[in-house]
């Protein structure tokens, strides 16, 4: 039985590799892609978790990971108690209702053949939520209304929808199948400025109306301190930081979150001159065969012999503040 | 200091004829540009803030496309005016453009030793060894580590933030007098896009370059920009010094826009502000305001003429009927 204060979602100890093959008819294993490696965090019923990072950290693989839409190398995921990664058959289906995604391409996501009203009706039938089509249809039309959607607009394709629309009905395809939880993967990152604070505000609303769970992945840090609760920062497959939302902003701890952070531009010309930069040299090491130690060791300003050798532990240094950093 | 205009532009409008009808992607746009300033064009997609820039660099196809009307002085001379032999000597050699993609802009199959001593040889006047040496140069200059060995290597062998370092060498490379640059840290990440523009700032002292940057993002304009051309469905609606602009916004869209973005160094005080409906259809042959549908300010007046841009302070223009502190006609 789930006790109430149990947290909804469960990460323990997640690993995701890539295998490289060579080879066309008999393949052979020449490596892997570390794309995250022994990532561990919770998400309170409730809270929205910020995952941020910059391109190929591998915030996007836990994010689909944990839905069970890619095998786990190792470690776990429990969703609402449930094992993702051991359920089979009507356990499956139950986690796959209660976990949606919303992804962030509204153009590549939505079927272009289909019309609005099959997109969204997709989860309804595949879970058999209503039985009759009529039933169906007026879920559909609810759903649409729910997303500041026209209800008659159910029989229109995709393409006649502009981006900001798309995701609304990106969004109404998530909430058909009633879900708990919802991975919200980079939502706002195709859309223009006026039609991200619209997304972002109806993602709220639905929150505070349904109870909903997210974890957010972006990399735009000005958004994510606006709409998570609390936040974790990657960094080439590992998570170096998490706290809550204005502990990680005003007093972060690991040196890739502050230059992270200090490269953030201000849409305030006295308040840009007067920043701090900490900019990094170099570019991102390759997950293919990253750095041994800490991975953050090869660019980081304050880096010491330790930290070549000595993979950081991941430590609470008060007021659930985790960092893994030798120098912290 | 009074500071000499190098390029002028007046009245440009562009538009392109499509099977679906025209649509009308520059609507009647004039800017300066002055020495050794940084001009920002700030808007969200299909504002025509590219478009504007194509246009009068000879760039923009023809047809579909057609600039209806318009002016673009460079030095005395009008670009709109030149043929295609004589804008080939002033594009890429004394208005000198980077991109967003770097990848499509770069040719895969040759190297980028190949490709800067190519615009040498040819724009400059260089022997083969002299571009060489110089190629080695400018690759330094932007901050390449091992300079002379990487110029065997192909655009797929840089990652994105040293292929838009490339470009701007290679864009540098016949010392420009401007320099347009075309959303360049759009694709990058944030701790890249640092780099960039530290990069970009620190050469423009440099070479006392004039800039164009044309961009979405409010918040790289704040630490780059001298001045700022805010763009709404083809029309400049708001011209203002950048410390103005952020400071003092009039124009109803400039207002909306920074209120509809969160900060990241500030706590969450309240929710977003966000700009209800969608830009519009640039299908239909704008009449009135463009903004007017989805303004909170809007009066009769907006829905019935197009508002010119007009002084509300030194150096400081908006294209609006309405005064925002008092929500009545100005």
């Amino acid at each position: 039985m789930n006790q109430p204060e149990q947290p909804l979602v469960i990460v323990e100890h997640l690993t995701k590799h890539f295998p490289i093959t060579r080879g066309i008819v008999i393949q052979r294993r020449v490596g892997a892609v570390q794309a995250v490696d022994d990532v561990s965090f919770t998400i309170a019923r409730g809270e929205t978790l910020g995952l941020v990072g910059e391109s190929g950290c591998g915030k996007t693989t836990v994010g689909r990971t944990m839905l069970g839409l890619y095998p786990a190398t190792s470690g776990t995921v429990l969703i609402d108690g449930h094992n993702v990664h051991a359920a089979r058959g009507r356990e499956l289906m139950a986690i796959r209702r209660k976990a949606q995604i919303i992804f962030q391409d509204p153009f590549a996501s939505l079927n272009p053949r289909w019309t609005v009203s099959a997109i969204v009706s997709e989860p309804i039938r595949v879970h058999k939520l209503y039985g009759s089509a009529r039933e169906r249809a007026e879920r559909v039309q609810e759903l649409l209304e729910l997303v500041g959607l026209n209800r008659r607009l159910i029989n229109r394709f995709p393409h006649e929808f502009s981006g900001g629309q798309r995701q609304r009905i990106g969004i109404a395809r998530a909430l058909a199948s009633e879900p708990l939880f919802i991975v919200c993967d980079e939502p706002i990152s195709a859309l223009d400025v006026s039609i991200q604070a619209q997304v972002v505000n109806l993602l709220e609303d639905l929150q505070d109306r349904l109870g909903l769970t997210y974890l957010f992945i972006a990399h735009d840090l000005s958004m994510v301190r606006h709409i998570c609760t609390r936040v974790a920062v990657m960094y080439l497959g590992v998570i170096v930081e998490l706290a809550d939302r204005n502990e990680l902003y005003e007093n972060p701890l690991h040196p890739y979150t502050r230059s992270l952070l200090s490269a953030v531009p201000v849409p305030d010309p006295k308040a840009a001159r007067q920043r701090q930069r900490i900019v990094l040299e170099g570019d991102v090491p390759s997950p293919i065969n990253p750095p041994g130690g800490c991975r953050f060791h090869t660019r980081c300003p304050i880096a010491v012999a330790r930290c070549a050798e000595e993979r950081p532990a991941w430590r609470d240094l008060g007021s659930h503040h985790f960092v893994a950093c030798h120098r912290a | 200091m009074d500071r000499t205009t190098l390029l002028r532009v007046q009245d440009l409008r562009t538009r392109f004829h499509t099977p679906e009808g025209t649509i009308y992607a520059v609507n009647g746009i004039s800017y300066k540009l002055d020495e050794g300033e940084t001009l920002a064009v700030v808007g969200e997609s299909g504002c025509g803030k590219s478009v504007s820039m194509m246009s009068i660099l000879g760039l923009i196809p023809i047809p579909p496309g057609e600039i209806a009307s318009g002016s673009a002085l460079y030095q005395g001379r009008d670009l709109l005016q030149m043929t295609d032999a004589e804008l080939e000597q002033v594009r890429g050699k004394e208005i000198a453009m980077i991109f967003q993609d770097p990848m499509t802009a770069l040719n895969p199959v040759l190297t980028i030793g190949r490709q800067i001593t190519e615009v040498l040889e040819r724009h400059m006047g260089m022997s083969h060894q002299q571009a060489h040496l110089r190629a080695v140069e400018l690759l330094e200059m932007v901050g390449i580590p091992s300079a002379a060995a990487r110029l065997r290597d192909y655009p797929h062998q840089f990652s994105g933030g040293m292929r838009q370092r490339v470009m701007i060498a290679m864009a540098l490379s016949c010392l420009p007098s401007i320099l347009i640059a075309d959303e360049p840290t759009t694709a990058l990440d944030v701790t890249i896009q640092a780099q960039i523009v530290e990069l970009v700032i620190r050469l423009r002292e440099q070479v006392g370059l004039a800039m164009i940057w044309i961009t979405h993002d409010l918040g790289v304009v704040a630490g780059l920009a001298d001045r700022v051309n805010v763009m709404y469905a083809g029309f400049i609606v708001e011209e203002a010094p950048v410390d103005d602009l952020y400071d003092n916004p009039r124009h109803p869209y400039t207002l909306a826009l920074l209120a509809a973005l969160p900060r990241v160094d500030r706590r969450r005080d309240r929710r977003l502000k966000s700009i209800p409906g969608a830009p519009p259809n640039l299908l239909v042959e704008p009449h009135g305001c463009p903004f007017a549908p989805r303004c909170e300010f809007v009066i009769e007046r907006c829905r019935a003429e197009t508002p010119p841009l007009t002084p509300v302070a030194p150096s400081h223009q908006i294209a609006c009927w309405v005064d925002i502190d008092t929500g009545a006609a100005r």
